[in-house]
Formats: C-alpha cells, structure tokens, sequence
C-alpha cells in the first residue's frame, strides 16, 4: 500500500489508493453488486407482480361464470283451479312449475325420467313463485309465462363448465330409422361413421361390432325432429352400417333423411365421467333451441342469503351480517381507542404503570386473533350470557381486536403534531384541553382515520375470532338487527370452498372478488384521506 | 363526527347490555359435526322454505365440540340439536345427564369413507391389510414390529402398482380420520403391533407417504387431479360429487357405490347422527317440526333430497323405527 502511494503512474499522475488497478476494480465491483441488487430487486417486483396477477386472473376467471344465471321460462298455469286465492300458502307451487315443464316433454313417461325432468329446475322455484304472486296477485286467474332458474347442473351444463360439447356437424349419407321411439336400428348409407366411433373410444367386439359404453363419448343423432343416442354400430352389406340406438326424443317419423338432412352431436367427455346424463343434455339442447332459456344477470347472488343450493346461494346475508358487525367494531374501537391514544399521549403522567400499558398495548397488537374469540365465548357468552351467532358480539369481540390498532395509530400521528402547535396554544392562554381537542386533534385527525380504515379492513377479513362465538355457520335469514344470528364474509367464503358441489366453486370466487373490492376501496379511502388532508411540517 | 361516533358507541354499548336480555329465542340452534352439516343445513333450510319457522342457525363445530356445547345444560343459550358422525360416547352421556340434558338419539344416514384417485390414474383393488400396511406407524416384518418400510404399493403387495404411496388425507382432529382409523386401521391390525404398543394400530405414518391434507375435501379433490399417483381419503359425497374426476377404489373386492354402501357391503361406512334435546321440546318453537322434515320419507327416504346431497339412506325397517322413536321423543338412558 505505501509504495503505491509514493509510486507515479503513466500518466504522471500521483497512483493513490483511490485511483490504482485495485480501487478501479472495487470500483467496477461496487457498480457492479449495485446493477445486481437492482436487477434483483425488480425481479423481486416481477415475480411478486405474477403471482398477484396469476392469483387475480384465477380468481376473475373462476367468478365470472358465477355473475350470471340461466332461467327457464314456463307457461305455469295459476288459474282458479290450481291457486285457491284464499289459500295461497297451501299451494305446491313446486308441483305447478314441475307440471308445466313435463308438458313440454310428453313423450318422457317413465317415473326415473320424470324425476330427472323435475330436476332440470331449482329446487326453490315454489319459493320464488310464491312470493311473486305475493307481491303481484294480479298474476293469478290464468297461464303466465315465469321465468325459473335453472338447477345448477342444468345452469353449469350451459356455461360449458360440466361437458365439452361438439357442435352440430351434417352426416353426408342417409340415415334410416327401423322405428321412432324406443330400442331402434338406424341404417347409415356409409362406412364414415364405424371410423367415427373408433375415434372417441368405442370398444372392438367380434366381427367389426363397435360398442359404445358409458366409458366412451356419447354420439347423438339428430333427425327428423328426434334425437337418436348410439349405442353399437356393425359393418353391413353394400358399405352401409347398421347402428344400435336408444331413441331420446321421439322422431316424427321413420322415412329415412337424405345426406345432409341429420347431424351428428358428439359430447366428448364420457357420460360415465360428468354428473349430466345424455337425456338432460338433449332436454335442455331443445328447451335452449326454442328459445326458452335465457342468460341473465344473477341476482340471486348478489341479493339473497345463504343456500344449500349453488343456483340459490347469495351473498348479500353475509354482506349485512358484515356491515351490522363492522359498525359494531367501529362504534366501540374507534372512541375508545383515540380517547386512550390522546389520554397516554397527552395528558398521562411518564412512569412505570403508562411503560407497562404502551408495552402491553403493543404486545396485544400482536395476539393471535384466535385467543380474542375465546375471550369473547369466555366473556360476553358465558358470563354475560348474550346470544350467539350475533352481530354485536362479533363485533364486541373484533373491536378488541382492532383496538390496539387504532391506539398505535392514533398516537404516532398525535406523536407527529410538532410541540410547537401545541405550545403556540398555551402561550396564547388555551387550557390543555383546548390545545389538545382545538389544534392537535384535527391535525392528527387524517392519520388516525387512517389507522383506523386499516384496522377496520383488518377486521373485515377475520374469520378466526368468530369461530367460537358462533358466527361461523350456516344461516339463511339476513339479519335484521344487532342480535340477529348473522355471518360475515370471509365466513361464507369459507363455507362456499367446503361445499362438495361442484356450482360452489364459481360462488366462492365471486364472494372473494366482493370481499376484495371492500377490502380495495377501504384502502382507497385510507389513501384518499392521507393525501388529502395529511400536513407535513 | 364526533359526536355522533359518541352517541352511536355509546348505543351500542346500551344494545350490547340488553342483548342477554333478548326476549326468548325463537330459531333453532344445532351444533356439531362437519360431516353431517351438509345434510343438516339442508334441512334447515326445507324447514324455513316452507315457512313454518324461522330458519334453524346450522354450526360446524365439529363432533366432539358440538357435544360438549350440546351437553352444557338447558336453556336459551345452549343449542338444540347436535350434529354427530359417531354415536354419543358415555363420558359425553354421562355429562349431559349431569347437567340435566336429556338426549333423543336419531340416526339419520350412513356416510361411505372412500380411497380415491383421480381418473388419469389406475384403479385397484385394496384390502384393508394393505391399507394397513401401507399406512401404519410401525409394521410387523417377520415377527418383528419396525417402523414402516415400505414405499411403494408394490413394496406392500406384488399385484398393486409400482407407484409411490402418497395418500392425502384429514388430520387427526377430523372425524373421517376417527372413523377411518377405527374402520380400517383398528379392524385390519396385526398381532405383533397391537401387541407392542397400545395404540399402535391408530397411530398413522409420519414420514410424508401420509399427507394430512386439511379438514377441507374439496381441497384433497383439487391436489389429486394434480398428482394421478396420489390417493385421497374422505367422505363418500365427495367421491359422488366429483364423479368426473375421481375414481373410488375397491376396498375387499367392493366398489364403494351408493347401493354397495347402504346395502352395507362396503366394508367402509360409519352411521350418522343427529341429537335432539328433549327438555328444549316445546319451549324453543320448531322443534318437533325439524325432527319430523328430517326423519321425513322426502327428506332422507332413497329418493329423498338427502340422498341428492350424498347421505346414504338407512334400510326401510331402520328408518321407520328411528322415525317412530324421535318422534316419541324416546330420550337415552332413561
């Protein structure tokens, strides 16, 4: 080191530490691990980018189909003779929707076919009608076209969520029916469909026999005004082929169709492997046809309470149950909470027992949330025996929660009020109180409102605590009070991902969006707050 | 603002006081397992369609929770019914006695335990001495009790596949895993283990071949559409509801089907159950209401909407004496 100091360069330069090989290579290196750490540092931004944008877009795209509901309309027949007036709440209503829907289908006769039939339509239809004529008697003393919500099979089939569905392709060779219901033989002019049949999974039997099994695709055979279900095609005479079907819809007649006058509908995913039978396909294919069923916003969800049923669950209980508890959380929290940050703030006395409160205010902060739902189902239910399930101990017990919060908030941006506001007031002849309440208040105000947004978009999110008070349940009524029985949210959401039916699964990514875009504009309202009335001394 | 923060807490507070005070409870309370809930709530909810009463307030406690808030005492503030994948145990009886609660045991259904897989991979036929094997803490070998060898199916017997033993599951808190491990594990013990340790037939691997997958099914359903190799275990109605990506395995040469089920082929199946509180009868409206919508022959008969939600139905003779029973309020133990 010290002959490089006493040496010259080249250049004629003194070579000093700071400009030697040495100190342009730890130079180079200091550039260096500086372009690396912002490299890493914007990989960082990226990778944690994509996972939200991934999380998003799963979740966007999971929901979406949840937005909308299909509903069926029906000729139901309310007339005199079905709707005693004077006996509204007697009717089965469900019987009247179920018996228009089996009118449009008078060819199904057998008891197991009915059962499906009636299973095309939501299970609360009654429900719904009852309550319509309810509001609009006017609907009775004749036939009313009334729209009904689909089953969520039915409604999951037509969002293309249960079956992958072929379109309708013309058959380029005559096809001959043997009869127009029933077991039938059906006669094509050609060979193109024992290829055909290979293709989807049809099994090799003797003699060039193909048999179709519920395991393979399901090929379906419309003409004639009927739908044909193949179930075993066999090579004939003269190139032909002779099929095995299963007539699902009767066919007006057995004159053969001319190339091009039958189509061919291939349901790839085996019937075996979907929970929507080839009948119910072909029973909502020509109930869609003829224009009976129709795609509309899905109000049920947004505007009912729970449900056991996908096509009947909503939201908006839990979005009540929620609302009520949150208010409950902020009527305590907030008062208490700022009334405590400006007592230890402002006015209390420096010593051993204010020490122990801050840090025991901060060690609550950090209690798992879990251990404040025991609280309360120690507390509030067995001690002061209030009821469960209700909105106001929830709410009782996540102000707990969120009072620490708020006291932390609140007494850094009080902290933040520099001492000469507050000694500008006094000099001037204002009382500690007048200081406090007159000039350091409104200034710390933005930051506290800002705390508590924050803490109340903490609480909005937490199921954990409601757990032991009750709150995590099924309940179907919205609540109308306080002391209701309600849940929150994020609890329907959870309850939604349990469900084993496969409908729940489009429900509990829509409740989280509704949940997300709570939680997003809180926030919003946080930021908005800061920069708009935040002072910076 | 501020004022009105005041006076709205201080509101609050005033309701929060009052609210033990509430005038009587006119809406049902049930408690209990995670299992029966879904058939549960769907009651409940028939029953508040109808119009009758008010919509019973159905929570997932679990079993043993359920029991113990069950068992509490009488009175507005315990629940009504209790939902359970087991029978009542004595300790359980014996507190509900001690605190004045009389219990009317209805059995409502059977539940089907399944080992499953998704669709890409193979189906096999398994025993439940291979389950055993094949899942158990320690495994005699050659007379000898040692912890777990095997790590593949064909490690375990020679006809089943050469695939990993990765078997997804629910945790010990989970009543399936009760029911499994007493159905399966218990039944299909070997002497040397059961000899060498108390509880050794009930203790499950550790060693990452046994993945304890949450209590949340759907969640098991989604991880096995992703591994073909892996198995899951848990509730028929999962299997049922996921038909077109699960497969079930046979277990002693027996599909578990809805009819292998309620037949009682399937060596598999627990009874479910759901406990009425008599003394609750006529003080807390809609009680015999919600015991007759669930022993109705609509509710859980074979075509009954139960049985559209995956609860196996009992056989006709059960089920009428268990409707008959309910319905005369026949308490335990008494």
């Amino acid at each position: 080191m010290t002959d490089a100091i006493s040496s010259f360069g080249a250049v004629g330069r003194p070579v000093s530490i700071h400009t030697d090989d040495a100190a342009k290579a730890r130079l180079k290196g200091r550039y260096r691990t500086e372009t690396w750490f912002k490299w890493l540092g914007a990989a960082a931004v990226a990778v944690a980018g994509l996972f939200l944008v991934l999380l998003l877009s799963t979740i966007v795209t999971q929901a979406i189909p949840a937005l909308r509901q299909n509903y069926l309309t029906l000729p139901i027949d309310l007339s005199a003779a079905k709707v005693d007036p004077a006996k509204l709440d007697e009717v089965n209503y469900d019987a009247i929707a179920q018996e228009a829907l089996t009118a449009k289908f008078p060819d199904v006769t057998s008891r197991q076919d009915k059962r499906l039939l009636r299973g095309l339509i939501s299970t609360g239809t009654g429900v719904f009608l009852r309550k319509d004529i309810a509001a609009d008697p006017g609907m009775l003393g004749g036939t009313v076209d009334y729209a009904v919500p689909l089953d969520d099979f039915a409604d999951l089939y037509l969002k293309g969520l249960l079956a992958d569905v072929g379109s309708d392709e013309a058959i380029s060779t005559s096809v001959t029916p043997s009869q127009t219901s029933g077991d039938i033989d059906l006669t094509f002019g050609d060979d193109a469909m024992l290829a055909l049949a290979r293709g989807h999974g049809a099994t090799e039997g003797e003699n060039g026999r193909l048999t179709l099994t519920s395991g393979a695709s399901s090929l379906l055979v419309a003409f004639n005004g009927g739908t044909v279900k193949l179930t075993a095609l066999s090579p004939a005479a003269n190139g032909t082929v002779i099929a095995k079907g299963t007539v699902i819809e009767a066919l007006d007649s057995t004159a053969p169709a001319a190339s091009g006058q039958a189509f061919l509908r291939v349901i790839e995913t085996p019937e075996a492997s979907r929970k929507i039978s080839d009948k119910v396909i072909v029973w909502l294919d020509t109930l869609k046809s003829a224009g009976l069923i129709e795609s509309r916003f899905n109000s049920i969800f947004f505007f009912t309470g729970a449900s056991r049923e996908p096509e009947l669950a909503g939201v908006w209980g839990a979005v009540v149950g929620s609302f009520l508890t949150m208010i409950v959380t902020l009527a305590i929290a907030f008062p208490i909470g700022v009334s405590a940050a400006i007592y230890l703030e402002e006015f209390a006395p420096k010593n051993r027992l204010t020490t122990m409160i801050e840090v025991n205010i901060n060690n609550l902060a950090a209690v798992p949330s879990i251990v404040f739902g025991l609280l309360g189902l120690a507390v509030f239910l067995n001690f002061f025996g209030m009821p469960r399930s209700a909105p106001v101990v929830g709410g009782m017990v996540l102000a707990l929660m969120t009072l620490p919060i708020i006291i932390i908030a609140s007494r850094a941006s009080l902290r933040a009020v520099p001492p000469s506001i507050r000694e500008a007031a006094l000099g001037i002849g204002a009382s500690k109180v007048q200081t406090v309440f007159h000039h350091v208040l409104p200034l710390a105000m933005p930051g506290i409102m800002t705390g508590t947004i924050l803490g109340m978009a903490h609480a909005l999110g937490e199921t954990a605590p409601l757990l032991m008070i009750g709150m995590v349940a099924f309940i179907v009524d919205i609540p109308g009070g306080f002391t209701d029985p309600a849940t929150i949210l994020p609890v329907q959401i959870f309850m939604w991902a349990d469900f084993p039916e496969a409908g729940f699964q489009q429900k509990t990514s829509a409740a989280i969006l509704i949940l997300l875009v709570f939680l997003v504009i809180m926030n919003a309202i946080a930021v908005i707050l800061r920069r708009r009335f935040e002072r910076r001394w | 603002m501020k004022k009105f923060l005041l006076t709205a807490s201080a509101a609050a507070l005033a309701l929060a006081a009052s609210a033990g005070y509430a005038a009587a409870r006119d809406q049902i309370q049930i408690v209990g397992s995670s299992t029966v809930f879904p058939f549960t709530t769907a009651v409940a909810e028939k029953l508040g369609q109808s119009g009758k009463i008010k919509t019973p307030v159905v929570e997932s406690t679990g079993t043993g929770g359920g029991m113990k808030l069950f068992c509490q005492g009488v009175g507005e503030n315990t629940a009504d019914f209790t939902n359970a994948s087991r029978a009542i145990k004595d300790s359980e009886l014996k507190t509900c006695k001690a605190n004045g609660v009389t219990p009317v045991e209805i059995k409502v259904g059977f539940d089907g335990i399944v080992l499953a897989n998704s669709k890409a991979g193979t189906v096999v036929d398994l025993t439940k001495e291979q389950i055993f094997k094949a899942l158990a803490k320690n495994v005699a070998v050659d007379g000898k009790v040692v912890p777990n060898p095997y790590t593949s199916w064909s490690d375990v017997d020679a006809s089943l596949p050469a695939t990993k033993i990765e078997v997804l599951g629910p945790p010990p808190t989970s009543g399936t895993r009760d029911a499994f491990v007493e159905l399966v594990m218990d039944a299909a013990c070997q002497e040397e283990v059961k000899a060498a340790n108390e509880k050794g037939c009930g203790e499950i691997r550790e060693d990452g071949a046994f993945v304890e997958a949450g209590e949340n099914d759907n969640l098991i359903v989604q991880k096995l559409e992703a591994n073909p190799n892996a198995f899951g275990v848990f509730g028929f109605s999962f299997l049922d509801q996921n038909a077109d990506k699960l497969q079930g395995h046979k277990v002693d040469g027996v599909e578990p089907t809805f009819e292998n089920i309620a037949s009682g082929d399937y060596g598999v199946s627990r009874s479910l159950f759901v406990y009425a509180k008599k003394e609750h009868v006529g003080v807390i409206p809609g009680m015999q209401e919600f015991i007759a919508e669930y022993t109705s022959e609509a509710a859980w008969g074979p075509d009954g909407y139960l049985a559209d939600k995956g609860l196996i139905p009992l056989p006709d003779d059960e089920r009428a004496k268990w409707a008959e029973d309910a319905k005369a309020l026949k308490g335990m133990g008494s």
